[in-house]
C-alpha cells in the first residue's frame, strides 16, 4: 500500500457539491490555505447534479428560517456571480399557478409570505395574463402568482466554475477522496483522513450533503440525522423547450414545492419531481410509480406535454435534516472549530452564494483571520463553445486549430477542441460523465449513442491510458470490459496520437 | 468561410446518398458533391460487418462493408465528388448548406438541388422511460456494435438485449460469438421486429431465448450494470405484476428501433410525417421544400439495403430532373395508408409518371398476415394488387406499379364514382385484404 501523504491546510471543506464549492471558492478570497475534498470522481457528482436548476424567488420557506433568509441573498447574489464566472443564468420570472379558487387563497398566503421574506415584487396575476405569458398553460387555471426575481441556471456548470475559479486563486481539489476518518483533540478537529491523503487542518466545514451526518459522526458528534428524500425527473429533447417560457410551479404542499415544469438554460424542457422517502443515500434510480407521478403532476400544469419528446429520466436526493428541517449551519456543537454547512435542501442551489458568505463569517467569529488577497481574480472564462459562437468565429477557430472542424457530438454540436480543453481544465474531468457536464457532449437527445465510443477514445487518449480504464463516473463504472477477439475494422474514430499534456496534480 | 457552387449536393454517404449522388451524376446533372460527418463512405453499412446485403439487388449475399464497396466504386467511376469529415450543420429552405471540416473550415455550398440522406439514429432509454439507475453499462445496439466492429473492444460480457429489432438480433449473435453470453432478447410486443433470418440465425442457432411479450422494468447496479428485472406484459403493453424476475448480467443492449435523423430538414422547413418521422415527399423523392429531395432511413426506417438504394436511384433522377428542367408537370395524386397498412412512400404521386414510368410504393403492415393481396384503390376501385404469402410489420413491403398500369383516365373515372377520399379528391388508397374476398374488377400483378 502507498504511505500515506500528508499535508496541511487553513480550512478542508468535504463536499464538491455546490455548497462546498462556493464555500472554496469564498474563502480562496483570503490569504489562506483551502482544501476541497470529495469522494467522487468530480465536483457536482452529488445531489447538485440532479434537481431543478431553479434560481427560487424566496417565496416558499417560513419567514425566520435560514433557508428563507440565505434563499432571498442567495437570489440577489446570482446575476453578478454567474457573471463573473461565466455560468448561464437566465431571471426568467416564475410562476405558482393556481387551478381553482381554493388555491387562489394560496397564492394570496405565498404572497404575504413572500413579502416577509423580503422577496421584491411580487405579484397576483389573472389568468388572461398568465395564458399570454404561457400559453401552453392548464387552461382551467384561474390565477398565479409571478415572482420576477425567479430564475434558472445550469448547477454543475456553476460548481465547476466555482471550483476551478478557486483553484485559479489557490485552492487544492482532492477528488477521489472520500473522507474516512476525523481526528478530534480536546474538543478540535485536528486531522480529516482520505484513502492516500491525511490533512491536518486547522478548520473543516462539514458540505457533504446528504452525507453530512455521518461526517460529523466521525468526528464523535451526533447532532442531527439526515433522511434522504428522492426527487424524480424527466428531460424532454430541445424541441420541447418552446412549451414554457419559465418555470411553473404547482401551489405547494407541506413536502415540497410540487411538480415544475421549466426551461433549463441549454434550452431543454424538465418536468418534476416527485417527493419520495428513500431509506438509502445512494438511491438515485428512478421508479415506474415516481415517474408516472412526475407525468401526472407535470400535466396539470401542462396538458399538452410532450412526453414522445422525453430523452432521459434521472434522481436526485434531498438532504432534510432533523430536527427542525431548516438549514443546519453553524459550529458543531462540542466542536470549536468544525462548521456544519448541512441538511442543504431545497432551495440550496440557490442559497448556496448566500451560504458560503455565512459560512465565512461565522469562521471569521471563531478564530479564522481572514487577510485579502491583493491579486484574487473573480473572474473565470466560461470555456468556448462552438454552439456559443458565430459563424465567423467558429471558421476563426477551426483556422487556428482543426480540432474545431472536428464535431463528435452531434446532437449538441460539440468540437473535440471543446473536449480536448475539458480534460486539461483547471479542474479536469477524467470520465464520461465530466466531459458531458462541462462540454454537453452526449447530453443532446440521442444521450451518448453516437459520440459516446468517440468521447471514450478521446479520454483515453489525452489522459494516456488504455480505454478499458475509462469509466463513466470514476470507480467501477468502466465503459468497455477489454478487447474483442477480432477488431475487424480499423478504428474509425481513434484521433491520431497528441503528446499528451499533463494536467495539475488535483 | 469559402464558398462553393454545384447541382446537386446530397449530405449522407450511406447507402442512399453514394446511390442518389451516381444517379443523379449519371442523370445528367453537372456538379455533384455527397458529404459525409464520417471518416469513410458508406454510413452504417460499414459496421455491419455480417451478411445479407444485396440478396435482392446484386443477387448475392454481401457483408454491409462489400455492399458499400459496390457503390462506392460506382459513386467514384460517376465523377461524384465527396467531402468526408464534413458535417452539415445548416440547410435553408433556398438551398444553402453551412458545412464544417478540420481542413476547408467553415463553408457555404450554394445547390441548386440537395438531397437528404442522413439516415437514422437509434431509440434510446429516455424514449421507452425505462426505471432504474443510471449505471455504466446501458448501450444502444448500434453503439455497441460500433465498440466491437470498429475499435475492438467488448461493452460487456454478460448481455440482455431489449428489443427484437435486426441490430439487436445481430448483436446477440456478435457477441456471442466473442464470448459473451446473451442471457435473453426481450421484445414487448407479441411478435419479433426483426426479420425472420435474422431470428433463426442470430437467436434459434446460437440457443438465445426471446421471450415475447417481455420487458425490462428496472436496471440495476450503481457503477455498472448489475442486473435487471423484467416482466411479462398484457395487451396494453404494461406490466403484469407478479410476473417479474430479475436477470443478473453487465450489460443491457437497446435495440428499440430507429428515429429518421431530421434536425436539418426541420431547420429548412420540410414538412414531416408523423407516422414514418420522415419528410412527406412524391414520388420524386421531393420534400415539400422545391428542390429539396430525400432518400433512406431520412425518410422511413428500411430493413433492406436493396430498398434504400431503389428509393435513392429515385431521388437522384428527381434532382437530375430538377436540374435539367424536366421535372413531371400536371396533376398530382396523394397516398393514403388504408386497412392493414401503417405508412405508405412517397405520399403524392405524379399522375405522368405514372404513365410513363414503373412507380414504387413503400408500406409496412400494420400487423402480421398470412395469404393476403395489398391493393391500390382508387375510389372504391382495386386499379393494382399483389398477392402476398405473408406480411409482416417487421418487413416492409415494395409494390412497383409498372408504367401505363394506372392512367389518368382511370383515376378520374375512380374518383368520380368513388365515396372514399373524396374531401381530398382522389386518393391512392393501399390497403391489404384477405386474398379469397371477391375481387371488384382489380388487375392482377
Ligand atoms: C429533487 C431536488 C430538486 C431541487 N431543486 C432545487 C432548485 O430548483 N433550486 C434550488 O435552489 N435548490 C434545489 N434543490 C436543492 C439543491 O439541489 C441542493 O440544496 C444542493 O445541490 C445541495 O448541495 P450540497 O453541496 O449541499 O450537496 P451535494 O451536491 O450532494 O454535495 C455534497 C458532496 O459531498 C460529497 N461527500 C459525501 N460524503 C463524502 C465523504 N465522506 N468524503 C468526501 N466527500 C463526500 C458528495 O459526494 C457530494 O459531492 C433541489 C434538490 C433536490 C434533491
Ligand atoms: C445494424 C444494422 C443491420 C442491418 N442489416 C441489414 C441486412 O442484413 N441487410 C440489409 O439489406 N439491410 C440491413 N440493414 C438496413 C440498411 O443497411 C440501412 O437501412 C441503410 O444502411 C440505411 O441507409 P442510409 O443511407 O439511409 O443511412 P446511413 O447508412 O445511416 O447513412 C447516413 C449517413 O449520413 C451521414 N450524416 C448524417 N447526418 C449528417 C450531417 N449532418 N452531415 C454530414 N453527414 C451526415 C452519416 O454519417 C451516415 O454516413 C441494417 C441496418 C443496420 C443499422
Amino acid at each position: 500500500m502507498a504511505a500515506t501523504k500528508r499535508i496541511t491546510a487553513d480550512v478542508v471543506v468535504i463536499g464538491a457539491g455546490i455548497v462546498g464549492t462556493a464555500i472554496a471558492r469564498e474563502l480562496s478570497k483570503y490569504e489562506l490555505s483551502v482544501v476541497l475534498v470529495e469522494k467522487e470522481a468530480d465536483v457536482a457528482f452529488g445531489t447538485t447534479k440532479a434537481n431543478t436548476a431553479l434560481v427560487h424567488a424566496g417565496y416558499d420557506a417560513d419567514p425566520g428560517t435560514l433557508k428563507a433568509k440565505l434563499n432571498v441573498a442567495g437570489n440577489a447574489l446570482y446575476p453578478k456571480i454567474t457573471q463573473e464566472l461565466g455560468v448561464l443564468y437566465k431571471n426568467t420570472g416564475s410562476l405558482v399557478v393556481a387551478l381553482d379558487e381554493d388555491q387562489m387563497l394560496h397564492i394570496h398566503e405565498l404572497k404575504i409570505r413572500g413579502e416577509k421574506n423580503g422577496v421584491p415584487r411580487l405579484e397576483v396575476i389573472p389568468a388572461e395574463r398568465l395564458l399570454e405569458l404561457e400559453p401552453h398553460v392548464n387552461p382551467d387555471a384561474v390565477g398565479a402568482l409571478w415572482a420576477p426575481t425567479g430564475g434558472i441556471t445550469c448547477p454543475w456548470e456553476l460548481a465547476i466554475a466555482y471550483t476551478e475559479n478557486a483553484v485559479l486563486n489557490g485552492a487544492r481539489v482532492l477528488l477521489s477522496s472520500p473522507v474516512i476518518g476525523i481526528d478530534v483533540h480536546e474538543g478540535r478537529v485536528t486531522t480529516v483522513h482520505c484513502p492516500n491523503i491525511s490533512i491536518d487542518a486547522r478548520f473543516v466545514v462539514n458540505a457533504a450533503g446528504v452525507w453530512a451526518d455521518d461526517i460529523e459522526r466521525m468526528a464523535g458528534r451526533d447532532d442531527f440525522e439526515v433522511t434522504p428524500r428522492r426527487g424524480e425527473y424527466y428531460l424532454f429533447d430541445k424541441r420541447a423547450s418552446r412549451i414554457v417560457a419559465r418555470p411553473l410551479f404547482p401551489v405547494p404542499t407541506p413536502f415540497s414545492k410540487g411538480i415544475v415544469v421549466a426551461p433549463t438554460v441549454d434550452g431543454n424542457l424538465l418536468a418534476g419531481p416527485n417527493s419520495v422517502l428513500t431509506g438509502r443515500k445512494d438511491d438515485y434510480a428512478t421508479t415506474a410509480p415516481g415517474l408516472a407521478e412526475v407525468l401526472e403532476g407535470a400535466r396539470k400544469l401542462i396538458p399538452d406535454l410532450p412526453v414522445r419528446e422525453a430523452i432521459t429520466n434521472f434522481a436526485g436526493l434531498r438532504a432534510v435534516a432533523e430536527p427542525g428541517g431548516d438549514f443546519i449551519i453553524g459550529v458543531s456543537p462540542g466542536l470549536s472549530n468544525f462548521i456544519n454547512a448541512a441538511g442543504i435542501q431545497s432551495p440550496g442551489l440557490t442559497a448556496a452564494p448566500a451560504i458560503a458568505e455565512m459560512v465565512r463569517d461565522i469562521l471569521s467569529d471563531v478564530g479564522l483571520e481572514l487577510m485579502e488577497k491583493p491579486d484574487f481574480d473573480p473572474i473565470r472564462k466560461r470555456p468556448l463553445r462552438f454552439t456559443e459562437l458565430t459563424r465567423e468565429e467558429q471558421a476563426r477557430m477551426v483556422a487556428e486549430d482543426p480540432k474545431w472542424g472536428h464535431i463528435i457530438c452531434r446532437c449538441e454540436t460539440v468540437t473535440e477542441a471543446e473536449i480536448v480543453a475539458a480534460l486539461h481544465s483547471p479542474v479536469p474531468c477524467t470520465t464520461v460523465d465530466g466531459v458531458k457536464f462541462r462540454t454537453r457532449a452526449g447530453a443532446g437527445r440521442c444521450q451518448g449513442g453516437f459520440c459516446g465510443p468517440r468521447v471514450v477514445a478521446i479520454i483515453a487518449r489525452e489522459l494516456g491510458i488504455p480505454v478499458e480504464k475509462v469509466t463513466k463516473k470514476g470507480g467501477k463504472s468502466r465503459i468497455v470490459m477489454g478487447p474483442s477477439k477480432e477488431p475487424l475494422l480499423e478504428c474509425s474514430c481513434s484521433v491520431e496520437g497528441m503528446e499528451k499534456e499533463v494536467g495539475d496534480d488535483v | 468561410m469559402s464558398r462553393i457552387e454545384c447541382d446537386v449536393a446530397v449530405i449522407g454517404a450511406g447507402p442512399a446518398g453514394l446511390a442518389a449522388a451516381e444517379r443523379a451524376k449519371q442523370s445528367g446533372a453537372g456538379r455533384v458533391i455527397l458529404l459525409d460527418r464520417d471518416r469513410e463512405l458508406g454510413g452504417i453499412l460499414n459496421q455491419c460487418i455480417h451478411n445479407g446485403f444485396g440478396l435482392q439487388l446484386l443477387a448475392q449475399e454481401l457483408t454491409g462493408p462489400e455492399y458499400a464497396e459496390h457503390f462506392i466504386n460506382k459513386t467514384f467511376d460517376s465523377g461524384v465528388e465527396t467531402m468526408l469529415n464534413t458535417m452539415v450543420l445548416d440547410v435553408t429552405r433556398d438551398r444553402q448548406i453551412i458545412a464544417i471540416n478540420s481542413d476547408e473550415g467553415l463553408m457555404r455550398i450554394d445547390a441548386e438541388a440537395i438531397i437528404l440522406a442522413m439516415g437514422a439514429r437509434e431509440r434510446n432509454r429516455g424514449a421507452v422511460t425505462i426505471p432504474g439507475t443510471r449505471p455504466a453499462g446501458v448501450f444502444t445496439a448500434g453503439a455497441a456494435q460500433r465498440f466491437i466492429n470498429m475499435e475492438g473492444y467488448m461493452p460487456g460480457r454478460r448481455v440482455v438485449i431489449l428489443g427484437s429489432g435486426d441490430i439487436g438480433l445481430i448483436m446477440a449473435r456478435r457477441m456471442t460469438w466473442e464470448g459473451a453470453k446473451v442471457e435473453a432478447v426481450l421484445e414487448i410486443l407479441p411478435f419479433p421486429s426483426g426479420l425472420t433470418r435474422n431470428i433463426v440465425q442470430c437467436l434459434d442457432d446460437q440457443g438465445i431465448p426471446l421471450y415475447l411479450s417481455h420487458t425490462v422494468i428496472s436496471v440495476k447496479g450503481e457503477e455498472r450494470v448489475e442486473g435487471v428485472t423484467v416482466a411479462r406484459v398484457d395487451e396494453n403493453l404494461k406490466p403484469v405484476p407478479g410476473s417479474e424476475w430479475d436477470i443478473e448480467c453487465d450489460t443491457l443492449l437497446l435495440s428499440i428501433g430507429l428515429i429518421p435523423e431530421n434536425e436539418l430538414s426541420r431547420e429548412a422547413g420540410v414538412e414531416l410525417d408523423a407516422v414514418t418521422g420522415g419528410p412527406v415527399v412524391t414520388d420524386e423523392m421531393e420534400t415539400s421544400v422545391p428542390g429539396i429531395f430525400a432518400c433512406g432511413n431520412v425518410v422511413h426506417i428500411h430493413d433492406l439495403v436493396d430498398n434504400v438504394t431503389r428509393e435513392a436511384w429515385a431521388a437522384g433522377e428527381g434532382a437530375a430532373r430538377l436540374v435539367t428542367g424536366k421535372q413531371p408537370r400536371g396533376a398530382t395524386i396523394r397516398t393514403r395508408a388504408g386497412d392493414g397498412i401503417r405508412y405508405v412512400v412517397p405520399h403524392v404521386v405524379h399522375v405522368q409518371n405514372l404513365a410513363d414510368r414503373d412507380v414504387r410504393l413503400f408500406m409496412r403492415a400494420t400487423h402480421p398476415a398470412e395469404n393476403v393481396r395489398v391493393e391500390v384503390v382508387v375510389g372504391d376501385n382495386v386499379l393494382f394488387s399483389k398477392f402476398e404469402r405473408v406480411v409482416r410489420p417487421a418487413e416492409m413491403l415494395a409494390l412497383t406499379i409498372p408504367a401505363g398500369k394506372i392512367s389518368e383516365q382511370a383515376i378520374a373515372d375512380a374518383g368520380r364514382r368513388g365515396e372514399e377520399g373524396s374531401k381530398n379528391g382522389p386518393e391512392l388508397v393501399v390497403r391489404v385484404t384477405p386474398r379469397d374476398v371477391h375481387k371488384r374488377g382489380g388487375v392482377q400483378a
